[in-house]
């Protein structure tokens, strides 16, 4: 850096002027701050805290909340797993096991997607990794259970089959 | 001053002390109401952290689009209650090698303080503990108390984060009260009084004659500056870099637990209301209703008694303070101290030399 330019920050750094400017917007970028809190105060619909047992039977969640996985079913109710085993790859904890077998023309079709919720993170690598959308994160949290066992579900089996 | 405060419309007795008075020879019944006084004072001591804790809870929340506290008493009224009773009951521990003595009176001072200051605050018209002509004097000299409390409690806890934080709350606070102390000498620079009483009485008339606005634009730059001055000083976001609860371990409260950190949390929340209560008496009228000079709306809100004005503006002035607190981030010490000493300061002494001007040319 030259010496004229050394000067030149040096004078702009002690301008009275510049002081001054970043006094002024400097409060009004903060009354900016309050009109926005403000608002927040005014308005009680903006309020996203759940009351949550009482409001149990009213309670949606919001479409990005991760509960446990399940499959994404078409319009006839039909899953879209190929059982190519690229979610039981993608998972990290070994939560998934994809048993494939082979039907009548020796085509390989699912038939257990075993999924234990007890080793998931819900990290949603298993959804992403899927090349035909067949897997979605439910937006079911009531997870609790007594009984580890219990919280290993068979996807592409009906729930009351799941009791294991 | 004096000559323009109807003593008639002004009365300084109230009922209470009127009828002391009737039934008792005059140096008990000056006695009786000294304790009655004091009392009254305690009372306001101990009833504004509940509602104030209840308060900035609830603001909060709903300034983050939360819903705070529910559960405990309707809209969690009871909290404060809940809070207290949790806080009573826990242990209080002495750190190893900590002064006993000092420890423990620490926390009894920034109380202490705010009451002091309560005393010579004029709630209303016949509602003030005592009226001291160098009341503004005695204000900027109580509230130092408050400092020392913070400053022992740090040092007797034997422990360098206690250490280090009250020194910073220290120099914060001590560095704030400079400019405080200015816009209060300004206030007496323009009114011609000291005593707090006088004050508000230099203030009668319509909104326009608050010192807010009757010294035009300056006065609400100092109340501004008031307000500011008054966030750093009681230690409070965003300058609560001591304390920084999300970033730094408590502070000079560090070692406190069980009833006395409940002394330093009521203190701050007392400190909050004295504050607030000053900032009413020397830029928004005291305890004078606001008037409008429209003649029947003037005639309604004077029916309002004084005592409810006042209430009415300390507390629009706390929603102010948590207003600041849950919108603006924390600043860094050295930007603290930059805003204190290079902008306010600076701003504060143009202030006062315009305010002399104002007054010596008779404008004010």
């Amino acid at each position: 850096m030259s010496k004229t330019d050394t000067q030149a920050s040096q004078s702009s750094k002690f301008s009275v002027a510049d002081h001054l400017k970043e006094i002024v917007t400097g409060f009004v970028s903060l009354l900016k701050g309050m009109k926005l809190t403000f608002g927040y105060l005014i308005s009680p619909k903006k309020v996203i805290t759940q009351q949550y047992p009482e409001n149990r039977e009213t309670l949606k969640m919001f479409p990005r909340f991760r509960g446990r996985l399940k499959f994404r079913l078409d319009e006839e109710g039909r899953h879209l797993c190929t059982a190519c085993s690229m979610c039981e790859r993608a998972c990290p904890n070994g939560t998934i096991s994809v048993l494939s077998t082979k039907d009548e023309n020796k085509r390989k079709v699912l038939a257990k997607y075993v999924y234990r919720l007890n080793q998931c993170t819900l990290c949603n690598l298993c959804v992403e990794s899927c090349p035909f959308g067949a897997l979605e994160m439910g937006h079911d949290f009531e997870m609790a259970s007594y009984d580890r066992d219990s919280l290993v579900f068979i996807l592409n089996q009906k729930e009351q089959d799941n009791d294991n | 001053m004096q000559n323009n405060i109807d003593s008639s419309l002004y009365p300084t007795t109230n009922g209470v002390g009127d009828f002391v008075r009737s039934m008792l020879s005059a140096q008990s019944a000056e006695l009786v109401n000294n304790v009655l006084a004091i009392i009254a004072i305690l009372m306001v001591v101990a009833l504004s952290p509940v509602v104030l804790i209840w308060l900035e809870r609830k603001v909060a929340a709903h300034f983050q689009a939360r819903l705070g506290p529910m559960r405990v008493g309707w809209h969690g009224m009871l909290q404060p209650m809940a809070d207290g009773i949790k806080l009573i009951f826990k242990e209080v521990l002495k750190p190893e090698g900590a002064d006993s003595f000092i420890f423990f009176l620490a926390p009894i001072l920034p109380a202490t303080a705010s009451f002091l200051v309560l005393t010579v605050i004029p709630f209303d018209h016949h509602l003030q503990v005592t009226d001291l002509p160098a009341g503004v004097l005695y204000v900027i000299a109580v509230s130092g108390l408050g400092v020392m409390g913070v400053l022992l409690a740090g040092w007797s806890s034997n422990n360098k984060y206690s250490l280090l934080g009250a020194m910073r709350s220290g120099a914060q606070m001590i560095s704030y009260e400079i400019s405080l102390a200015f816009l209060m000498l300004l206030i007496v620079l323009l009114s011609g009084t000291a005593s707090l009483r006088e004050i508000v009485f230099s203030q009668q008339g319509t909104v326009m004659d608050w010192w807010i606005f009757k010294f035009p634009v300056f006065g609400f730059i100092a109340f501004v500056l008031f307000l500011i001055s008054s966030t750093a000083e009681l230690n409070r976001g965003p300058f609560d870099i001591a304390e920084a609860e999300s970033e730094l371990t408590g502070g000079f409260s560090t070692e406190y637990s069980g009833i006395s950190f409940a002394m330093f949390f009521l203190a701050e929340f007392v400190n909050m209301f004295v504050a607030a209560a000053l900032t009413t008496t020397f830029f928004l009228g005291g305890f004078l209703s606001p008037q409008f000079g429209i003649a029947p709306l003037d005639q309604v809100l004077n029916m309002v008694p004084g005592f409810i004005w006042f209430f009415l503006k300390s507390y629009v002035v706390i929603f102010i303070f948590m207003w600041f607190r849950w919108t603006f981030p924390r600043p860094r010490v050295d930007q603290l101290m930059d805003l204190e000493w290079k902008i306010l300061l600076p701003l504060n002494l143009l202030i006062m030399i315009t305010g002399g001007i104002f007054v010596g040319m008779g404008w004010v």
